[in-house]
This record gives C-alpha cells, sequence and structure tokens, in this order.
C-alpha cells in the first residue's frame, strides 16, 4: 500500500506537508523498543510506534524507513518533524491506539518484515 | 591504500543529538555510491554503538574509516566499563535504567545486533576505564 493509503486508512493526520505520499510501503513494524525495530534490516518500511522522541526517527532513518506513524494522537514537536522531513520520512499521527492502527494495516494486507517463518 | 577518515565526538548528556554521527556517515556513504544494504549494516551497527556511547559510556569518541571494500568503525569511552561482556552479549541483557527504557532502549539487543550487522566485532573494556568497540563492515561490490 502506499502512504496515502495508511493516512486513509487509519484516519491519520500527516505532519510532515512535502512528503511524497505516492511511496510505496512494503512492510511495516509495531514497537516501543528501537533495538528491537533495528534488528531486522528490510526495505521501505513503515514504523508505528507510541514513542515520540528524535531517536524514533533516526531509527527510522538508519532502516531506510519512509514513513512513521505515531498512535494515540501522541504529539510529535517541532524537532520530530524537521529531523523527518530533512529525511524525507512522512510522519503520521493516528488517533487509534497501537494495537488497533497494526490490526487495522494488517487487515488491509500490508505485512511484517524480517519475521522467522 | 587510500580511505577516507572520520572523527566524531559524542556528548554523553545530549539524548537529542544521538545518532547524529551515524547520520552523517550514513549520508557520506551514501554520497560515494556504497551498496545500501552495506551502508544500512555499518548504519545501524554504528548507531547502536553511538546510542551505548550515550546511555551507558557517558559519550566519546568515533573513528570511522572508509575503504573501497570495507568501513571500520572504532567507538571510544571512558565510562564506567563492562563487567562481563560475554553476558553483555547476549540478546536481552541490559543495565539500562527505566529513563533509558522509557525512551525505547534497554532492549537489550544493541549488541547482538552490532554483532549481527558487522563483519568482525572486537571489544574491550576495563571497569572504571571504559570501553572501545572496533567494528568492521565489508562491502560486497554487485
Ligand atoms: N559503552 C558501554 N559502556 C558501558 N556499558 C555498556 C556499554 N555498551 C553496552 N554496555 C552494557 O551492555 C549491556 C547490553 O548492551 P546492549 O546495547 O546490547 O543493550 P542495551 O543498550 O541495554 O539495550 P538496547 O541496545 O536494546 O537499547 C548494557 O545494558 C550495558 O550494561
Ligand atoms: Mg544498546
Amino acid at each position: 500500500m502506499k502512504i496515502k493509503d495508511i493516512i486513509t486508512i487509519l484516519n491519520a493526520r500527516l505532519l510532515t506537508p512535502q512528503a511524497d505520499l505516492e511511496q510505496e510501503v512494503h512492510t511495516a513494524c509495531g514497537s516501543d523498543m528501537m533495538s528491537d525495530v533495528l534488528a531486522y534490516v528490510k526495505d521501505q518500511s513503515a514504523l508505528i510506534t507510541g514513542l515520540t522522541n528524535p531517536q524514533v526517527v533516526r531509527t527510522a532513518e538508519m532502516m531506510d524507513m519512509i514513513c512513521i506513524v505515531f498512535v494515540r494522537g501522541k504529539h510529535a514537536d517541532d524537532t520530530i518533524v524537521n529531523l523527518a522531513t530533512q529525511r524525507n520520512i512522512a510522519v503520521l499521527q493516528t488517533p487509534y491506539s497501537m494495537f488497533t492502527a497494526c490490526g487495522m494495516l494488517y487487515e488491509h494486507g500490508l505485512r511484517g518484515g524480517g519475521e522467522k517463518q | 591504500m587510500s580511505f577516507l577518515p572520520l572523527h566524531f565526538t559524542v556528548s554523553g548528556y545530549d539524548f537529542t543529538c544521538a545518532g547524529e554521527a551515524s547520520s552523517k556517515v550514513k549520508n557520506k556513504l551514501k554520497q560515494l555510491g556504497y551498496d545500501s544494504e552495506a551502508i544500512r549494516r555499518a548504519a545501524i551497527a554504528m548507531y547502536e554503538g553511538e546510542i551505548n556511547m550515550v546511555i551507558h559510556g557517558g559519550g566519546g569518541e568515533i573513528f570511522v574509516e572508509v575503504y573501497p571494500d570495507h568501513i571500520d568503525i572504532k567507538m571510544a569511552d571512558k565510562g564506567p566499563g563492562i563487567e562481563n561482556i560475554e553476558q553483555a552479549m547476549q540478546e536481552g541483557y541490559s543495565t539500562a535504567p527505566a529513563n533509558v527504557r522509557a525512551l525505547g532502549f534497554g532492549a537489550g539487543m544493541g549488541l547482538p545486533n552490532i554483532k549481527k550487522y558487522t563483519d568482525s566485532l572486537r571489544i574491550e573494556s576495563e571497569i572504571g576505564k571504559g570501553t572501545t568497540i572496533y567494528m568492521t563492515v565489508q562491502v560486497n561490490h554487485s
């Protein structure tokens, strides 16, 4: 699915207006532990998290992720938004909880990356 | 053999800036046209090391040497040192305090991730003196 689809599905607000919403998101990862996120190298993923600090953006950057979704309407400050904008990472804010947001994306066909089958 | 040396000083107090050095190295490697998989491995390993320097080591210095076929990263801090390196290398082992966990770190996955993403890893540590991590990432040319 595309970033714009995630916005629709999660009724999300886009915090980085310059982002290219046509980019394809192949896999996603939901976590509040950054080293868990960093344990799987996988292309073009989205990160769904309840954490809002600059290290979330850095983690996404190291992973070449293109989209971050903050759950439960968590507030992301200017530092986070600016950091993400510089790195061409789209930042979204959804009112849904982590569980619900992940479930809705899964229901629409998005899958996790790098899982042991 | 020619190489590009890079040097960074990492603050032990500024969690917001943690990862800046890794970000710069990642951009440099991209500019130089390195393989994206190698860049990602080097960036993740260095980032984990940089975060450890900030949250456990009280800051320190990073020396990166970029060669055509590999990247050497040395990360040195003058922090408390690691008592049992073998234990520290285990997945899930962490001494990170609650305030660090609240920031999304302290899963005990950093050193195992570094091991996973690098082609060689050596840790030298002395209690009360500090920790130095040497890592190398090989670059496969396609
Ligand atoms: N530079 C360092 N100086 C002192 N102790 C360290 C250093 N790096 C790691 N350690 C010790 O090794 C443990 C394991 O490190 P590791 O990076 O694997 O996990 P973590 O940093 O606790 O959590 P995570 O990396 O998942 O956020 C740390 O909790 C800490 O006790
Ligand atoms: Mg760590």
